[in-house]
């Protein structure tokens, strides 16, 4: 029983319904929506305001978050994702899934795995800063709110995402 | 009547507290539902599992009846909230970026993030990678300043923009999202005698 545990995970339907009211929570009390990507950029901006202080005042982009008196780590998006940490640990806990591992398909090699995630991520960053958000702030959030931006998002991420798996098909799928 | 904080009817710190609480169950909910499980994330994709569909499009009818309901009652005024300004061009050319980059790296930034803290050396390396690929972004920012700004719709809300009642936006959008779940459980069913038990077991299914 100890060893299923760990692969035991909880009803898909009800996952959603709990991030669904965790929305509507955030949306009635913060006025904000669930979001990742922005805490990324916060963190990479506020690294930038730290080691090149002139330059994050003259870059167009970062320019408009270092002026901000209270710091670019002040903002809700970084406190909702350290909570995301400590909730992930907790749940990880619970289930027993707290190890090192790397999860792939079994017939890629480790060492391919770290090079795609690695790339991938790359493209990610790219992805979010140009898009204006990821799966939670642009897609789901936008969602929620019926904005077009976040149906712009879903066809974007998941309709391309069909269209890239593939063309990819190696990476996830063993030959037969 | 919500949103509370945009209106000043709750602190700055009760805002930041409420972002670490609702944070916490967010990522609860993540690593709970296996998005710490790069295969599992995949598999929608290719029809294996099709968690990835159920929790996604649960979490928006949720959110969609909810907050409808809420500003239906007069407790939420939507426009005072973070609502998305569109901006269709780089948000479709970006959104096929991040389609290509969830193909080859396996996660998106949120549940990257849920698997490196729960021990996925995967993820943690795809941290560095989306960390790479944002200081790209704004080092070389004057070359994506005019893509990131064109097509400038402002504050669009879909069903207005079609002209249809948004009651009846959101009950056609749940009637798709139960017929996508019909169809990915089928696919996913259809996977079942091809797959070793040991992958079932991996995907928890």
């Amino acid at each position: 029983m100890k060893e299923s545990k760990r692969n035991t995970y909880i009803n898909p339907y009800l996952g959603g319904v709990i991030i669904g009211l965790l929305i509507i929570i955030a949306y009635y009390f913060s006025g904000e929506g669930l979001g990742s990507s922005g805490a990324f950029r916060d963190v990479a901006i506020t690294t930038i305001d730290k080691v090149a202080p002139a330059y994050a005042e003259e870059n167009a982009f970062t320019a408009p978050h270092v002026i901000n008196e209270e710091g670019p780590m002040h903002t809700w998006l970084v406190y909702e994702m350290l909570g995301v940490i400590f909730g992930a640990i907790l749940s990880g806990a619970l289930f027993s899934r707290l190890r090192f591992s790397i999860g792939k398909a079994p017939h890629l090699t480790n060492k391919r795995r770290l090079i795609y995630a690695l790339i991938g991520g790359a493209i990610w960053g790219i992805g979010t800063q140009l898009g204006r958000g990821c799966t939670s702030g642009l897609v789901l959030s936008g969602i929620a709110v019926n904005s077009l931006s976040g149906y712009i998002g879903l066809v974007g991420i998941f309709g391309f995402g069909f269209v890239f798996a593939y063309i990819f098909k190696g990476i996830w799928i063993k030959k037969q | 009547m919500g949103p509370l904080y945009p209106q000043e009817l709750l602190s700055g710190e009760y805002n930041l507290l409420f972002a670490f609480l609702i944070g916490i169950g967010f990522g609860f909910a993540l690593e709970a539902s296996g998005f710490t499980n790069t295969r599992k994330l995949a598999g929608v994709f290719y029809g294996y599992d099709a968690t990835v569909i159920k929790v996604f499009f649960t979490a928006a009818i949720t959110a969609l009846i909810g907050l409808f309901i809420l500003h239906y009652m007069g407790w939420i005024d939507i426009t005072a909230t973070f609502f998305p300004r569109t901006f269709w061009i780089p948000t479709l050319v970006g959104g096929a970026i991040m389609g290509l980059g969830f193909i080859i790296g396996g996660f998106c930034p949120g549940t990257s993030l849920t698997a490196a803290v729960t021990g996925k050396i995967d993820a943690m390396v795809f941290i560095v990678g989306v960390m790479i690929g944002i200081f790209t972004f704004i080092f070389s920012f004057k070359a994506w300043a005019g893509l990131r700004a064109a097509g400038n719709l402002g504050r669009v809300n879909l069903p207005q923009w079609l002209g249809i009642k948004e009651g009846l936006f959101i009950f056609l959008f749940t009637i798709i999202a139960i017929v996508t779940f019909f169809f990915f459980q089928k696919w996913q069913n259809s996977w079942k005698p091809k797959m070793e038990q040991k992958d079932l077991d991996d995907l928890g299914l």
